[in-house]
C-alpha cells in the first residue's frame, strides 16, 4: 500500500511552521551544513585523500539522485562534468523558474520552507567550490522572491552565508534573480542567457554545455529547487542510505503535483516508484479518485509536455524480480510505477512530476488546443522548427475548436509535429511542444477526425467555402 | 597567393594538426582547429567545414564563415556517426577489421558541431533531405512570397533551396503572421520584417564585427521581429554589409531598392577607390550604367566587407557633366576621330622643345600604378619635378583608412610622389611664380585647391590637364584630355599595406574619354620615342621588371586577390605588417557614415573626389 513519505515536505503545512529562520533552526535547520563544513579529509584504502567537498560529491553520486526539474538526469553525473581545472569560477544556479503547466511543487518549498532549499544550496555550493550562486525565480513568484531575499538576509546574519561561513574559511554569496515571465527561462541555457541580461535564447550544445561554458562562459551547475533540497538530505543521511529510499535507479523521494479531474488535487511526496499512477490518482491519501460518475479518459503523467496516456492503455514492461531475473510483464497504464524509467519505457516521462488527470467530460481537442496555444506563446522563436511549428499547430487546433476543422486535420497536425522534435531544435522545447500533439492525435485520432468531419459537413450544409481561406474570429495571439 | 613573390620571405608555417573524417564515404583531412572569425583564436573545426572540404553541399541560412555561429536556422542538420566503443573503452571493429561506426540517433547541426576523429558525416540520406524539406517548409509558411517585387529575387537563399527542397504546392491553409513592412531602420536601410527568417546574421555582424549594438529581436515565437533598439538608428559606416549577408530580401539598401533585377546585372571584379584600404568589390552594371558596389571576399584586405562610404561612392561616374571632349586650342573644328591624335602630337611637340627643368607633373594618387609609372618615366626623361596630393579623412579600425587616396603607395613606389607626399607642391608653385616652370602636366587633381591657384596657372605657357569631372584646373587647361573612372578601365592599385591588386573594366567611358594609361603611353612614345607595352597586361609586366618593389609580379599572377609587396616608409622603415582583418578592437568605429559630399571639392556634388 503506497504511502506518503514526507522528507522534503516534512514540516511544510504543519500547524505553526513558518518560513522564518528561527522556526527552521528550532527544527534542526542548518545542522547538516554545520556537519558538512566540518567534514575532515578522508584517506581511502588506496592512499588517496578525499577533501570534504569531494566526499560530498561522492555521496551525491552514490545516492543515485536524479534531477527533479524534468529531464531526470543524474545529479552526481552532472556535477562530475564540471570543468574544475579551467581556472575560472564555478557558478551554481538554483532553477526556481517552475513553469511547466501542472507543476506546483517547488513553490511549496520556496514559500513555506525556503531555508531548507538554501541550506541544500549552500551544501551543493560547498561541494563544488562555488563562491557565487544565483536563485533564478520565475517572475510570477513575486512573493517567493521576497521570502527568499528575507531568508538569505537572515542566513547571512547567522553566518550561514557570506564570508568565512561558520568559521570554516569558506565564502559564498547567493543572489535572487527574478525572471520576467517566460517558460523558456526554465531551460538551463536559456536561464543562463536571461541571467546574463540577454534574451532567453537557449544555447547550442555543443559547445555551450553549462558544465564547461555556462554563466559568463564559466563552468556552471544548474539544479532544480527540489534537487537541491534532496542534496541536503543526502548530506544528512549519506548517499547509500538515501539510495535505499525509492527503487533502484529511481532513488529518493519526489513531490508529485496532481491536478485535473480528481477530488483531491494537490502535492504529495512519495518514494520514487513506490506508488503507481493509479494509486496516486485514486488512493484516498493522494488524489482521492475521480468525481462521482466520471470515468478516466486520459492522464498526462509528467507535466503538459509529456506524452499523454489513454485510459486502458497497456504497456509491456521489463521487470527485475527478487531472483534478479528480468521478466516482461504487460501492465495497465494505471499500474505503471510512478518513476523515471517505467514512464520512459512506456513512451512518456515523469518530467516535472506533474500528473494531470482528464475524465470523460473532457474535450480532448480543446485540451490540446489550449496546451498548443501555451507553447506557441512560449516558444522563444530562436530556431525555425519550433518557432514556426508551434504556432502552426496552435492555429490548426484553434481552427478545429472554432468549427472550421477538416477531416484531414489530424493527419496534417501529425505531419507538422513530426518535423519538430528529435534533435531538430536548439533545445528540448521542440519536444515539449510537439510531443503532446503527436501523442494526443495518435491516441485520440478518432475525435480529431470526427471533429473535422462534422465541421466539413456543417459547412457543406451552410454552403460556405473551405475554412482555410476565411479569417477566423480570433486566432491565437493573432 | 602562393605565386612566387621574391618580396615574401616568410618562414615555413608550423605543421598543421589535422583530423581525419569521412563525408558521404569520402575521406577528408582538415585542420583540427580553425581561427574564430571574431577573436582569431583557434576553435575546433566543425562539420560544415569538413563538408565544404569534401565538396558536399550543406544548405544553410544563419551560418556565415565570417560570423560567430548561431545554429538557429537548422537547415544544415546532418546525420553522423562516431567510432563505436565497447564497454572496455576500446573501439569495436567490423568483421573486416575496420572500425565500426555507430550512427547517432539524433541529427546535428553541421555549423556548430566540432569534428572528432573518425567521425562520419552523411549529408545525402533520405532523413537529411526530409529534415531540410521540413525546415524550408517552416520558413516559407509565414513568408510573404512576394518574389516578383523583391530585390533579393535571383540571389535569395529561400529561392535557391526551394529548387532543391521545396514543394510545388503549400499545404499551409492558416492565416499568415503579419509583421511590419517598410521599416526605416536607418539612413540607408529599409527592413521588410515579413521576409525576415530571423537568422540573426545582421545582428551578429553589427554587434560582433562592427561593435555597434544596434539590432535585436523583439516579441516571441513566430511573432519574433527584427528591429533597431528603441531610440537607436541603424547608422554605422557598415550597415549595408547587413544587406549583403541577409540571405533573404528582408534588409534592403535604399540606394539599390527597386532599381534593377539582379539577374540583369553584369558583375565585374574591381576595387573600391574611396580610401587606401583597397576593398575588393564587384561592380553590378547594366548597359553602361553602374547600379551597385558589393564587397568581394579577400582575406588579405577586407574579408567580405566594405564600408558604406566607399560602397555608395559611385554615382559621380555617371554624372552628366563628365568631361567628354578633348580640348586642343589649335584643333577646333577637326573631326572627332582626329582630336586625340592631334592633341597628343601637339603636346609631345611642346614637351620635346621644353628645356630640362621647365616642366612639372602633378599626378593624383588616385591614378593606377601603370599610369603613374608612365608619367614618372616621362617626367624623368623631361627632367621634371613631380608630386601627388595627399588626401586624408577620418579613419576607423575596421576598413576605412585615413588615407583617402587608393594608390598612395603606388605613387610612392613609382616615384611620382615626393616624400612626404605633397612636399614638392610649394616648390612647383615657386617654380611657376619665378617663371622657371613653364609647362605643367596635371593628371586627376584640381591643383587650384592645393597651392597652385588660378593666378599661378595663368602664368604657364602650357597647362596640360587630364581629369574626369570639370573643376577650376580643367577650366584653365590649354589641353584637356578626358580620363576614366576605375570602372571604365583596367589597372592596378597598391593599397596601404602594399597589396597590389588589379581591377577590371565594367562600363565604357563616355564620349571621347579614354583610359589614361592608354594615352599616356602614346604621349610618351611621341615625346621620347620610348616603346612601352600596348596592353595593360604587358604594361604591368614591364613595370614589374623595371620597378624593384614590383619585381617578380605579373598581371596574371596577381589573380583576383592581388599580391603583397614591401612598402618603405621613412619613419617606420619597411612596413610589412600584413595583418588579417581583426575587428575586435572596434572602439573607434565610426558610427556615422562620413559625409561623402564634404570630402569633395566644394563645387562638385556628392562623390566627386573619390574618382579613380
Amino acid at each position: 500500500m503506497a504511502q506518503e513519505y514526507r522528507q522534503i515536505l516534512k514540516y511544510v503545512d504543519q500547524p505553526g511552521y513558518t518560513p522564518d529562520i528561527d522556526c527552521y533552526l528550532r527544527n534542526g535547520g542548518y545542522e547538516v551544513l554545520k556537519r558538512v563544513v566540518a567534514l575532515p579529509p578522508k584517506t581511502l584504502p588506496n592512499g588517496q585523500t578525499l577533501s570534504g567537498p569531494e566526499q560530498l560529491r561522492q555521496e551525491v553520486m552514490a545516492s543515485g539522485l536524479r534531477g527533479r526539474g524534468g529531464a531526470g538526469f543524474s545529479c552526481g553525473l552532472k556535477w562530475s562534468f564540471v570543468d574544475r581545472k579551467s581556472g575560472k569560477p564555478i557558478y551554481l544556479i538554483c532553477n526556481a523558474d517552475e513553469s511547466e503547466p501542472g507543476t506546483f511543487k517547488d513553490k511549496q518549498i520556496l514559500y513555506k520552507d525556503p531555508h531548507q532549499m538554501i541550506e541544500g544550496m549552500i551544501i551543493a555550493c560547498y561541494a563544488n567550490d562555488v563562491h557565487l550562486a544565483y536563485i533564478y525565480i520565475r517572475g510570477e513568484f513575486a512573493e517567493g522572491a521576497k521570502i527568499l531575499n528575507r531568508a538569505l538576509k537572515d542566513a547571512r546574519a547567522k553566518n550561514f552565508l557570506g564570508k568565512n561561513i561558520l568559521g570554516c574559511g569558506y565564502d559564498l554569496e547567493i543572489h535572487v534573480h527574478r525572471g520576467a515571465g517566460a517558460y523558456i527561462c526554465g531551460e538551463e541555457t536559456g536561464l543562463i542567457e536571461s541571467l546574463e541580461g540577454k534574451r532567453a535564447y537557449p544555447r547550442i550544445k555543443p559547445p555551450y554545455f553549462p558544465a564547461v561554458l555556462g554563466l559568463y562562459l564559466c563552468p556552471t551547475i544548474v539544479n532544480n529547487v527540489e534537487t537541491l533540497c534532496a542534496v541536503r538530505h543526502i548530506a544528512a543521511l549519506g548517499g547509500a542510505q538515501y539510495a535505499k529510499l525509492g527503487t533502484p535507479n529511481n532513488t529518493g523521494t519526489r513531490i508529485v503535483s496532481i491536478s485535473g479531474h480528481v477530488r483531491k488535487p494537490g502535492y504529495y511526496e512519495v518514494e520514487v516508484g513506490k506508488a503507481t499512477i493509479g494509486e496516486l490518482i485514486n488512493d484516498p491519501i493522494f488524489g482521492g479518485g475521480l468525481r462521482e460518475g466520471r470515468k478516466l479518459k486520459a492522464v498526462i503523467p509528467g507535466g503538459s509536455s509529456s506524452k499523454v496516456f489513454k485510459a486502458g492503455e497497456r504497456f509491456k514492461l521489463k521487470r527485475r524480480g527478487l531472483d534478479g531475473k528480468e521478466t516482461e510483464q504487460e501492465v495497465d497504464m494505471l499500474d505503471l510505477p510512478y518513476d523515471f524509467d517505467s514512464l520512459i519505457a512506456a513512451g512518456s516521462m515523469s518530467g516535472s512530476g506533474a500528473i494531470i488527470v482528464l475524465d470523460d467530460s473532457t474535450d480532448i481537442v480543446a485540451v490540446l488546443a489550449n496546451m498548443s496555444e501555451f507553447y506557441a506563446h512560449e516558444s522563444c522563436g530562436q530556431c525555425t522548427p519550433c518557432r514556426e511549428g508551434s504556432l502552426w499547430m496552435a492555429k490548426v487546433l484553434h481552427r478545429l475548436t472554432q468549427g472550421e476543422g477538416r477531416k484531414g486535420d489530424a493527419e496534417y497536425l501529425a505531419r507538422i509535429a513530426d518535423n519538430i522534435p528529435g534533435g531538430r531544435t536548439v533545445c528540448a522545447f521542440g519536444e515539449a511542444c510537439s510531443w503532446p500533439v503527436q501523442s494526443f492525435v495518435a491516441k485520440f485520432k478518432e475525435e480529431f477526425v470526427a471533429r473535422g468531419a462534422a465541421d466539413e459537413e456543417h459547412r457543406a450544409q451552410q454552403g460556405t467555402g473551405p475554412a482555410a481561406k476565411r479569417e477566423l474570429a480570433a486566432s491565437p495571439q493573432g | 597567393m602562393s605565386t612566387a613573390l621574391p618580396t615574401q620571405t616568410q618562414p615555413a608555417p608550423p605543421p598543421v594538426d589535422k583530423i581525419k573524417v569521412r563525408v558521404n564515404g569520402k575521406d577528408v583531412e582538415v585542420p583540427r582547429t580553425t581561427p574564430d572569425p571574431v577573436s582569431g583564436k583557434p576553435v575546433p573545426t566543425t562539420m560544415i567545414q569538413a563538408c565544404f572540404a569534401a565538396g558536399a553541399i550543406v544548405p544553410h541560412y544563419c551560418y556565415h564563415p565570417k560570423l560567430p555561429v548561431a545554429g538557429n536556422c537548422r537547415m544544415c542538420l546532418v546525420e553522423f556517426g562516431t567510432p563505436a566503443v565497447g564497454p572496455d573503452r576500446k573501439p569495436i571493429l567490423n568483421p573486416d577489421g575496420t572500425t565500426k561506426v555507430a550512427k547517432s540517433p539524433r541529427p546535428a547541426i553541421a555549423c556548430a558541431t566540432p569534428l572528432t576523429p573518425g567521425m562520419e558525416i552523411y549529408t545525402d540520406t533520405p532523413a537529411v533531405k526530409q529534415m531540410r524539406e521540413g525546415v524550408l517548409e517552416f520558413l516559407l509558411i509565414n513568408h510573404p512570397l512576394d518574389c516578383p517585387i523583391c530585390d533579393q529575387a535571383g540571389e535569395c537563399r529561400l529561392q535557391e533551396y526551394s529548387v532543391d527542397y521545396g514543394q510545388s504546392a503549400s499545404r499551409f491553409v492558416e492565416t499568415k503572421v503579419h509583421k511590419p513592412k517598410r521599416v526605416d531602420l536607418g539612413p540607408r536601410i529599409v527592413l521588410d520584417d515579413e521576409r525576415c527568417i530571423l537568422c540573426t546574421r545582421c545582428i551578429r555582424f553589427t554587434r560582433d564585427i562592427v561593435g555597434d549594438e544596434a539590432l535585436g529581436i523583439v516579441n516571441r515565437g513566430s511573432y519574433n521581429t527584427l528591429t533597431a533598439y528603441p531610440g537607436k538608428v541603424f547608422d554605422n559606416n557598415y550597415t549595408l554589409n547587413a544587406v549583403d549577408i541577409c540571405p533573404v530580401g528582408a534588409l534592403t539598401s535604399k540606394d539599390f531598392r527597386f532599381q534593377m533585377r539582379v539577374w540583369f546585372l553584369k558583375e565585374t571584379k574591381s576595387l573600391c577607390t574611396s580610401c587606401a584600404t583597397g576593398c575588393n568589390i564587384v561592380i553590378g552594371s547594366r548597359e553602361e550604367k553602374i547600379y551597385r558596389y558589393e564587397p568581394r571576399e579577400n582575406d588579405a584586405v577586407n574579408a567580405c566587407w566594405m564600408c558604406d562610404y566607399g560602397r555608395l561612392n559611385y554615382r559621380w561616374i555617371g554624372r552628366s557633366d563628365r568631361l567628354v571632349e578633348v580640348r586642343n586650342p589649335k584643333a577646333e573644328g577637326r573631326r572627332q576621330s582626329e582630336r586625340w591624335a592631334a592633341a597628343i602630337d601637339e603636346i609631345a611637340g611642346k614637351l620635346k622643345q621644353a628645356p630640362a627643368g621647365s616642366v612639372a607633373v602633378v599626378a593624383s594618387a588616385r591614378q593606377t600604378n601603370e599610369e603613374l609609372y608612365l608619367l614618372a618615366k616621362l617626367a624623368k626623361a623631361l627632367g621634371a619635378v613631380t608630386d601627388s596630393v595627399p588626401r586624408t579623412g577620418a579613419s576607423d579600425r575596421l576598413l576605412l583608412n585615413a588615407d583617402r587616396n587608393p594608390n598612395s603607395n603606388g605613387a610612392r613606389l613609382t616615384g611620382i610622389a615626393a616624400e612626404p607626399m605633397g612636399s614638392n607642391l610649394p616648390k612647383i608653385a615657386e617654380g611657376i611664380r619665378s617663371g622657371r616652370i613653364k609647362t605643367l602636366i596635371v593628371v586627376g587633381e584640381d591643383v587650384t585647391r592645393h597651392g597652385l591657384g588660378a593666378d599661378l596657372l595663368g602664368k604657364l605657357e602650357t597647362l596640360i590637364v587630364s581629369d574626369i569631372l570639370p573643376n577650376a584646373t580643367t577650366r584653365l587647361a590649354h589641353y584637356l584630355l578626358p580620363g576614366c573612372a576605375q570602372a571604365e578601365k583596367r589597372g592596378t592599385f597598391t593599397n596601404t599595406k602594399g597589396r597590389v591588386q588589379k581591377f577590371m573594366k565594367a562600363v565604357e567611358p563616355p564620349g571621347e574619354a579614354r583610359a589614361e594609361w592608354d594615352f599616356l603611353r602614346a604621349l610618351a612614345l611621341n615625346t621620347t620615342g620610348q616603346k612601352d607595352a600596348v596592353s595593360i597586361e604587358g604594361l604591368f609586366n614591364q613595370m614589374a621588371v623595371e620597378i624593384p618593389s614590383f619585381n617578380g609580379l605579373t598581371w596574371a599572377g596577381l589573380g583576383d586577390t592581388g599580391a603583397t609587396v614591401k612598402i618603405y616608409c621613412q619613419d617606420r622603415g619597411i612596413d610589412d605588417t600584413e595583418q588579417p582583418l581583426t575587428p575586435t578592437e572596434t572602439s573607434n568605429i565610426q558610427h556615422r557614415t562620413p559625409n561623402i559630399q564634404s570630402q569633395g571639392a566644394r563645387e562638385k556634388p556628392a562623390g566627386a573626389t573619390a574618382k579613380i
